[in-house]
């Protein structure tokens, strides 16, 4: 009986391996579902969070509605943002008042003067989205960022914001 | 060109510890990290006779990433993307892990269904973690196709979890009180859909893995743990079900609503690495099971709750006291508690995970003892 | 000028080095397909496209390849023996050539005529595997080593049901040379010795992808157990030499299974070269098959498959041609 039973065992397992290959045989003639970039593109990333950019006000698009606060700067786990506020520094000998960016918040200046994302640093975790008082902050769905140079990943979201309501199309990479 | 200095063969500190002289007819082979199947994290001191492995030392710590010291620089809510990381495959599971330890000790309520969408995505992404499992471990078997096709079927998750979170495989979804944000309208049907694919999907594993001759030859009897090992060890998980015991998180201390959802847990009595392979296979269907359930009693409601500026969590005073008294930790241990809360709830959460959401209850975080008995 | 005038012609030596020249040139040829038919097919299994960019449905992929490893750094590790680590690549290649000569293409293509071509085949197809011995000897690494030993004791064991499952077949065709092999069986599938001893056929093909170290007994190069076997510290034209061998390896028992079992040249329409041609990727197709399926087999299940399994099946089925053979002729 333990020769029948070696045997009948003996076929399972051979009949395992044909079976396999029947598994494989028949991926083979599928068609591939691969998504071949860059000759075709994925068709869902307007749910996708890239790096955050700002949001225009209602009436005047090209500015943002960011209070300078200074509260996604510091939600940030990985201080990747620096809002800078203009701020009027003491008059020089000249007699001309100069201005400096100080960080936010500064008192009485209620508009950025300068935001920065270093998105090297950045882990998507949108801690400043979720911080922003006015919801000024939200996620792009910029996917295609290639550069040679780091230096191209700090972002300049105000001239971002400008971008984007001079042209709508526009504002996507890394230009 | 330089001469050859036989000197630099030495081997740092734990290979000349685990062998300080010549061996002869013994191969002395250091597994490192830097291998294809350990994949960077496990390195082992091997001593070999021709193909037989004679003596085997793991040397931890590859995988140490400063976890707890990075919470202990960072407020609560900055230390949610970490818990991603530290396992990347299964971050909504150790996002929920954070975030609960957390509402137990500040007693954040989190709304009903924030808790169901927490455990239908969260069992999406034990199916995705389990397929890359299955791959990968086919993929250090030699089989270099199943990992293809696991990876077609994850495609389907990302694509659902993208839609919700934004993410695609680190996921920062979870907040203390519920989820960030709520699911889109679609979310139901695409669940049911995938894991109807899922369970279509299944049989060809089977056919293709699971009953192939090779592979039951590569897995069956190999690396048997027994019972008594597997909780001397703290074995949990897979770990422990591959070995007979009947323990699930989900079912001894359920969290969320596991309660009140109807799932079997796969246990295999063998111990081998057959059984384990049984086990996470079977949890994908178990799975399955679980967001078809979730999703149908998926109600209406909030999605977080409004717990703007929560009070600090009272549990800081009571485990400082409780570590203070030395209870169960050595004096050495005790000095090297990290003193913040989000370091502690870290640590808990790194160091025993199924036993996390006790912190809560005010025990200290660093018990490791196993009481005998314990299921 | 007339092909089979020149082929005719009496000048053995003439014949000699144009077979050669022929043979490296489809040696070459066919590698280069080989690895992209390969790709391919790898590729249309795991539902992915394989090569696509680098010409036309990426034909030229291999060809860009070995231009590439061409031109890489030639790199030895320290220590090891540098005669053994550079002659470890060029030895893997020599067999090849001298294995390709008894092979029976076409009644006029055999580029030499030997009655005894199966004998220097299995001679020299176990040259091959001193050149992975050398190789992971001489690479100063323990990984090299490892598949080094495995190399050899695999080898080793499944040179003896190949022999055994061959001499089969030369019983019931009552001769060593391939070409008479190949003659007495004939165009149509019930004339084939693969369906008249279809054991032999079975363990002639698991002992040809064991030889030519192919998944699921690429043990020696076992990428996911010894980093890369006995061609870990190999890179640029070494590698390139190594990865060349084991297809043209692959092109060599593949000639020899559709010489012996599928009737070599025989075939109802074409001419015969085509039909050999055809038989012999037919095979290759399978063996890439097997590959893309299969997890690897443990060392120790490999040798067990070999010596408990196979070489008594061997025997018996020899024993049983010799009856045969015997008794019918």
């Amino acid at each position: 009986m333990a020769v029948v039973q070696a045997l009948r065992k003996t076929f399972t397992d051979l009949k395992s391996l044909v079976i396999g290959l029947g598994v494989t045989g028949k991926a083979f003639c599928r068609p591939t579902v691969t998504v071949i970039y860059p000759r075709e593109e994925v068709d869902n990333l307007a749910s996708f969070h890239g790096h955050v950019e700002l949001a225009g006000k209602d009436d005047d698009p090209a500015v943002p509605r960011c209070v300078a606060c200074g509260a996604c700067a510091k939600a940030c786990p990985s201080r990747c943002l620096t809002v800078l506020c203009p701020v009027a520094a003491k008059e020089d000998k000249a007699g001309g008042a100069s201005v400096t960016m100080a960080p936010a918040p500064q008192k009485g200046v209620k508009t950025p003067g300068q935001f920065i994302l270093d998105f090297s640093l950045c882990s998507l975790c949108g801690q400043c989205v979720r911080t922003c008082p006015v919801d000024s902050l939200r996620f792009s769905n910029d996917a295609y960022l290639v550069s040679f140079d780091r230096k191209d990943f700090q972002f300049d979201l105000i001239a971002r914001l400008r971008r984007q309501a001079a042209s709508p199309a526009a504002g996507g990479g890394l230009r | 060109m330089h001469a050859f200095d036989p000197t630099l063969l030495r081997g740092d500190r734990a290979s000349v510890r685990f062998e300080p002289g010549p061996a002869e007819d013994k191969l002395i082979l250091s597994m490192g990290p830097q291998h294809p199947s350990t994949h960077g994290v496990l390195r082992v001191m091997l001593e070999l006779d021709g193909e037989y492995i004679l003596r085997a030392e793991p040397i931890l710590g590859y995988i140490h990433r400063m976890h707890e010291w990075m919470a202990e620089q960072r407020t609560y809510y900055q230390f949610m993307p970490n818990m991603g990381r530290v396992d990347y495959l299964q971050a909504m599971a150790w996002n929920w892990a954070y975030a609960g330890a957390v509402e137990r000790l500040a007693g954040i309520e989190v709304p009903e269904r924030a808790e169901y969408i927490r455990v239908i995505v969260a069992e999406l992404n034990r199916i995705s973690s389990h397929l890359v499992w299955w791959g990968a471990y086919l993929l250090d078997l030699g089989a270099f196709t199943p990992i293809l096709y696991a990876f077609d079927d994850r495609e389907v998750i990302l694509d659902i979890l993208q839609d919700v979170t934004g993410s695609r495989l680190t996921y920062s979804y979870f907040t203390f009180g519920g989820v960030y944000a709520d699911v889109p309208a679609d979310f139901a049907p695409r669940c049911l859909a995938f894991t109807q694919r899922m369970r279509s999907r299944l049989p060809m594993y089977r056919d293709l893995v699971t009953d192939n001759v090779i592979l039951r030859g590569r897995c069956e009897g190999i690396g048997e743990l027994s019972v008594d090992q597997a909780r001397r060890y703290g074995a949990t998980g897979p770990m422990l079900r591959g070995s007979g015991v009947a323990s699930d998180t989900r079912r001894a201390e359920p969290y969320g609503v596991y309660d009140r959802l109807d799932f079997r847990i796969p246990v295999y009595p063998q111990g081998d690495a057959m059984a384990r392979y049984l086990v996470r296979t079977d949890e994908l269907e178990t799975s399955c099971d679980i967001i078809d359930q979730a999703v149908a009693g998926l109600p209406d409601g909030p999605f977080a709750a409004n717990a703007e500026d929560p009070e600090a969590p009272q549990g800081r005073s009571q485990l400082r006291r409780r570590g203070g008294s030395g209870e169960n930790c050595r004096p050495r241990a005790l000095r090297r508690q990290p003193q913040t809360l989000p370091g502690q709830a870290a640590r808990a959460v790194l160091f025993q995970p199924e036993r996390l959401l006790r912190i809560g209850q005010g025990r200290a975080a660093g018990r490791c003892r196993v009481h005998p008995g314990q299921p | 000028m007339n092909l089979e005038l020149l082929l005719r012609l009496d000048y053995p030596l003439t014949r000699l080095i144009i077979g050669l020249l022929g043979v490296y040139a489809f040696v070459g040829i066919n590698a280069l397909v080989l690895v992209w038919v390969e790709r391919k097919v790898a590729g249309h299994v795991q539902l992915r496209p394989g090569p696509l960019h680098v010409g036309p449905h990426g034909l030229l992929q291999t060809v860009l390849d070995a231009v590439k490893l061409m031109g890489k750094q030639l790199v030895a590790p320290a220590g090891s023996d540098k005669i053994l680590f550079w002659t470890a690549p060029i030895l893997a290649f020599t067999p090849v050539t001298v294995c390709f000569l008894p092979l029976p293409f076409d009644p006029h293509l055999a580029p030499i005529r030997m009655n005894l071509g199966l004998v220097l085949i299995l001679a020299f197809s176990g040259l091959g595997t001193l050149s992975l011995y050398l190789a992971g000897w001489g690479s100063n690494n323990k990984w090299g080593l490892l598949g080094a030993a495995r190399a050899v004791a695999q080898s080793l064991a499944y040179e003896v049901p190949l022999l055994l499952s061959v001499m089969a077949v030369a019983f019931t065709a009552g001769s060593l040379d391939l070409y008479e092999i190949s003659a007495r069986q004939g165009g149509w599938p019930w004339q084939w010795y693969g369906l008249k001893n279809p054991l032999a056929f079975f363990i002639f093909l698991v002992c040809a992808v064991a030889e030519t170290n192919r998944a699921p007994f690429d043990l020696p190069e076992g990428e996911s157990e010894l980093t890369a076997g006995f061609h870990t510290e190999y890179s640029g034209m070494g590698f390139g030499l190594f990865f060349l061998a084991e297809y043209a390896n692959m092109i060599i028992v593949s000639g020899v299974a559709a010489a012996l079992f599928l009737g070599g040249w025989q075939g109802p329409f074409l001419p015969g070269a085509w039909w050999f041609l055809v038989k012999i990727y037919c095979i290759l197709l399978f063996i890439i098959w097997l590959r893309w399926t299969y997890p690897r087999v443990r060392f120790d299940q490999l040798l067990n498959l070999s010596w408990k399994w196979l070489t008594p099946l061997a025997l018996l089925d020899l024993a049983l041609a010799v009856v045969v053979a015997g008794f019918g002729g």
